[in-house]
C-alpha cells in the first residue's frame, strides 16, 4: 500500500474562507492541493481554476465508435447472409440509422463512465489525509508539503479560518 | 409561480434525515415488501406452469396473437420514461426542484425497464432461446433481420436499460461515500466497497460534473428514441389502428405521463413510510403534476387527432376499427383508457387538486389503469379485426395473463422497495448542491 503523503489538512465550515485559503495557497506557489467537498462548487472551481476536464474526449471516441460499428455491423451482416426480397437492397442504410444511434448512444455513454473512472483514479493513486466530515458539511484543503513548510501553512489556514488543521506525516 | 427551490436544511441536516431512511424499516415497509414478493411469487409459480405447459394457457387466439403480455410489455417501458425525463432532461433544463425526486423516480425506470425487458421474453414461449435475438456468430450463418422494428427494439431496450442502470449508479457513488462515512461496522464495510474511493476531491468532481454532463446529455435523445421505437413495433406494420405517423410522438408522451403517474403512486406513501416528507414536499407534486397536466393534454389532442384521421382519411378500415373502439365488444377498455388519460388528467388544471396528496394518488391509480388499457386497446383492438371479417376474432385473457401481470408489479415494487432501504431514496449530493454554503462574512 502506498503511504500516507505528507503535509497539512484543513477543515472549513465557510465557503469563503476555504476559497481564500486556496487563493493563498496558490499565491504562494502550491500548486498540488486537493480540496474536498460534499458537493460540486463553483466558488471552489474558480478558486482552483482547473482546465475543463478532458472526460468529453472519451465520450467523442465512444459515440463515434458505437455509431461506426452499428453501420459496420448491419451492413456487413446483411451482406454476409444476402437474402434478396422484391428487389430491395441487401443492405439498405435508413433502418440502420436507429441500431447506430443506439450503439452511438450506449457506447458513448459507458466510455464517458470509463474516463471518469480512469481520469479521477489517476491522481487517486496517491494516498491523501481524508476526513469523513468532508462528505457531510464541511470542505478540506490538504497541502502536501515539507516538515519544516508546515507550521507556516497552518498559519496560513488558521488566518483564512480553518476551524481545524491537523499535520501529516 | 416558477422560482428557484431551496431547501430550509443545512448540509448536515440533509445526511443526517437521508441516512436515517436507512435504518430499521417500519411495520408499513415490511407489509409493502411482503405484498410485493408475495405477488412475485405469483408471476413466478405462473410462469413456472408457462414453461411447463405452453404458451396455449394465456388467452392468445388467432389473430390476437399479441396481447396481454405485449401491453404490458410496452406500459413498464412506458413507466420507465419518467425517471429519465426528470433526471437527465430537467438537469439539462437546471430545474432545481428536480434533486428531491429524481434518484426515486431513475430507480423506477431501472426497475421498470427490468421488469419490461422480462415480458418479450415470456411471450415468445421458447424462452431459453431467446439470446437467438441477439447478432451472435453461430453454426448456421444466420444474422438477425436488422431492418425489423423489433430488432430496432431489442437495441433500444438494452441500451435504455444499460445507460439508465450506468447514470442511477454514477448518480449514487457520491451519495454511498456520504452513507459509508455515516455508519459502522459490516454496513460501512459494505458502502466502502460500493463508493468507489470516492472522497469528494476536486479532482473527482472536476470529472465527474463533466461526466454526468455529458450522459445527461446522451440520456435525453435516447429516452425520446426508446418510446419512439417501441412504437415502430406497430406503426411499421399495416394494421388499422396501428400505421400511422402520430405514434412515436403520441407514444413518447404517453410515456412521460405512464410514468409520471407511477411516481405518485410510489411517492406519495414512500414518503410518509421513509419520513422525508420535509424534503419531497407539496412544491415538488405540484410540479409533477404540471408535468402530468402538459403530458397528459398532448394524449388528449393524440386521442382527438386518431379519431379525427380516421374519419378524415375516407379509409373505411380505419374508419371501422375506431368505430368498434368507441362501440364494439372492448367499448368497456376503449372509453376507460379516454376518461383515465384524456379527461381524469384534466383535473389537474386546478391547483386545490394539485397540492391535494390523496387526490393525486387516487388520480395518480387511474392513470396507471388508463393507460394500461391504452396500451390493451391498441393492440387487442386493432389484431382483433384487421382486414377481412371471416379472419376476426377476440381474444380473453386467462389466469396466466393476469398472473403474469400481476407477478410484474410484485417483480418491480420488490426491487423498488429493497432499493429505498439500500440506497439513499433522496440525493444528497444534488440537495447539497442547492443549498448554499455558510459564509464568514454573513449571508449565504
Amino acid at each position: 500500500m502506498a503511504t500516507m503523503t505528507a503535509g497539512v489538512l484543513a477543515s472549513f465550515i465557510h465557503i469563503d474562507a476555504a476559497t481564500d485559503a486556496i487563493r493563498a495557497l496558490k499565491a504562494q506557489g502550491h500548486k498540488d492541493l486537493t480540496v474536498y467537498s460534499a458537493a460540486p462548487n463553483h466558488e471552489i472551481e474558480e478558486a482552483l481554476d482547473h482546465p475543463v476536464s478532458p472526460v468529453r474526449l472519451f465520450t467523442l471516441v465512444g459515440g463515434a465508435t458505437g455509431c461506426a460499428a452499428g453501420f459496420a455491423m448491419t451492413i456487413w451482416m446483411s451482406n454476409n447472409w444476402p437474402l434478396l426480397v422484391g428487389g430491395k437492397p441487401i443492405a439498405s442504410v435508413p433502418p440502420y440509422v436507429v441500431i447506430a444511434f443506439e450503439l452511438t448512444i450506449l457506447l458513448g455513454a459507458l466510455s464517458t463512465v470509463l474516463g471518469v473512472i480512469l481520469l479521477s483514479a489517476a491522481k487517486s493513486r496517491k494516498r491523501i489525509p481524508y476526513d469523513e466530515k468532508f462528505s457531510d458539511d464541511q470542505i478540506g484543503v490538504f497541502v502536501p508539503c515539507r516538515a519544516d513548510q508546515a507550521a507556516a501553512i497552518e498559519a496560513l489556514f488558521r488566518q483564512a479560518g480553518s476551524v481545524e488543521v491537523k499535520h501529516a506525516a | 409561480m416558477a422560482h428557484a427551490y431551496t431547501p430550509k436544511q443545512t448540509h448536515a441536516e440533509v445526511t443526517r434525515d437521508i441516512v436515517a431512511t436507512l435504518g430499521t424499516p417500519s411495520r408499513g415497509y415490511v407489509m409493502m415488501l411482503a405484498g410485493a414478493v408475495g405477488l412475485f411469487l405469483v408471476g413466478a409459480v405462473t410462469f413456472v406452469m408457462l414453461l411447463k405447459n405452453g404458451l396455449g394457457l394465456a388467452g392468445y387466439n388467432p389473430p390476437v396473437m399479441w396481447s396481454v403480455y405485449i401491453t404490458t410489455f410496452v406500459f413498464w417501458v412506458g413507466i420507465g420514461h419518467a425517471g429519465t425525463l426528470i433526471s437527465a432532461i430537467l438537469f439539462l433544463f437546471r430545474s432545481q426542484w428536480r434533486t428531491a425526486v429524481y434518484r426515486a423516480t431513475e430507480a423506477m425506470t431501472v426497475f421498470a425497464v427490468m421488469t419490461a425487458g422480462l415480458f418479450p421474453i415470456i411471450h415468445i414461449g421458447r424462452q431459453w432461446v431467446f439470446y437467438w435475438l441477439l447478432p451472435y456468430p453461430n453454426q448456421r450463418y444466420l444474422w438477425p433481420n436488422f431492418k425489423s422494428p423489433l430488432l430496432w427494439d431489442v437495441f433500444a431496450i438494452s441500451t435504455y436499460l444499460t445507460v439508465s442502470t450506468t447514470f442511477l449508479v454514477v448518480g449514487l457513488v457520491p451519495d454511498i461515500a456520504a452513507v459509508r462515512d455515516k455508519v459502522s461496522g459490516w454496513r460501512k464495510k459494505l458502502y466502502a466497497a460500493c463508493s468507489l474511493g470516492w472522497t469528494g476531491s476536486d479532482n473527482q468532481w472536476r470529472h465527474y460534473t463533466r461526466g454526468y454532463l455529458y450522459l445527461a446529455a446522451l440520456a435525453t435523445p435516447l429516452v425520446l428514441s426508446v418510446h419512439s421505437v417501441v412504437s415502430w413495433d406497430f406503426a411499421m406494420s399495416i394494421i388499422p389502428g396501428w400505421h400511422g405517423t402520430i405514434f412515436a410522438p403520441y407514444f413518447v408522451a404517453g410515456a412521460i405521463y405512464s410514468g409520471i403517474g407511477m411516481v405518485f403512486t410510489l411517492l406519495i406513501p414512500l414518503r410518509k413510510l421513509l419520513r422525508v416528507e420535509h424534503m419531497i414536499t407539496d412544491y415538488h407534486f405540484d410540479n409533477l403534476a404540471k408535468l402530468t397536466l402538459f403530458t397528459g393534454s398532448i394524449l388528449f389532442y393524440a386521442y382527438l387527432m386518431e379519431y379525427f384521421v380516421a374519419w378524415y382519411s375516407g379509409n373505411t378500415f380505419e374508419q371501422m376499427t375506431f368505430w368498434r373502439r368507441a362501440f364494439g365488444p372492448m367499448w368497456w377498455a376503449g372509453w376507460s383508457m379516454i376518461i383515465c388519460n384524456a379527461f381524469v388528467s384534466q383535473l389537474l388544471w386546478f391547483r386545490k387538486i394539485r397540492t391535494n396528496l390523496t387526490a393525486l394518488f387516487v388520480i395518480s391509480v387511474f392513470i396507471n389503469i388508463g393507460m394500461w388499457f391504452e396500451r390493451y386497446v391498441i393492440i387487442v383492438s386493432s389484431l382483433s379485426n384487421d382486414y377481412d371479417p371471416w379472419a376476426w376474432g377476440q381474444m380473453n385473457p386467462t389466469w396466466a395473463d393476469w398472473g403474469i401481470l400481476a407477478g410484474s408489479f410484485g417483480w418491480f415494487g420488490m426491487y423498488f422497495l429493497l432499493f429505498a432501504r439500500t440506497f439513499p431514496i433522496v440525493a444528497i449530493q444534488e440537495i447539497k448542491e442547492t443549498i448554499p454554503m455558510p459564509r464568514k462574512r454573513g449571508g449565504h
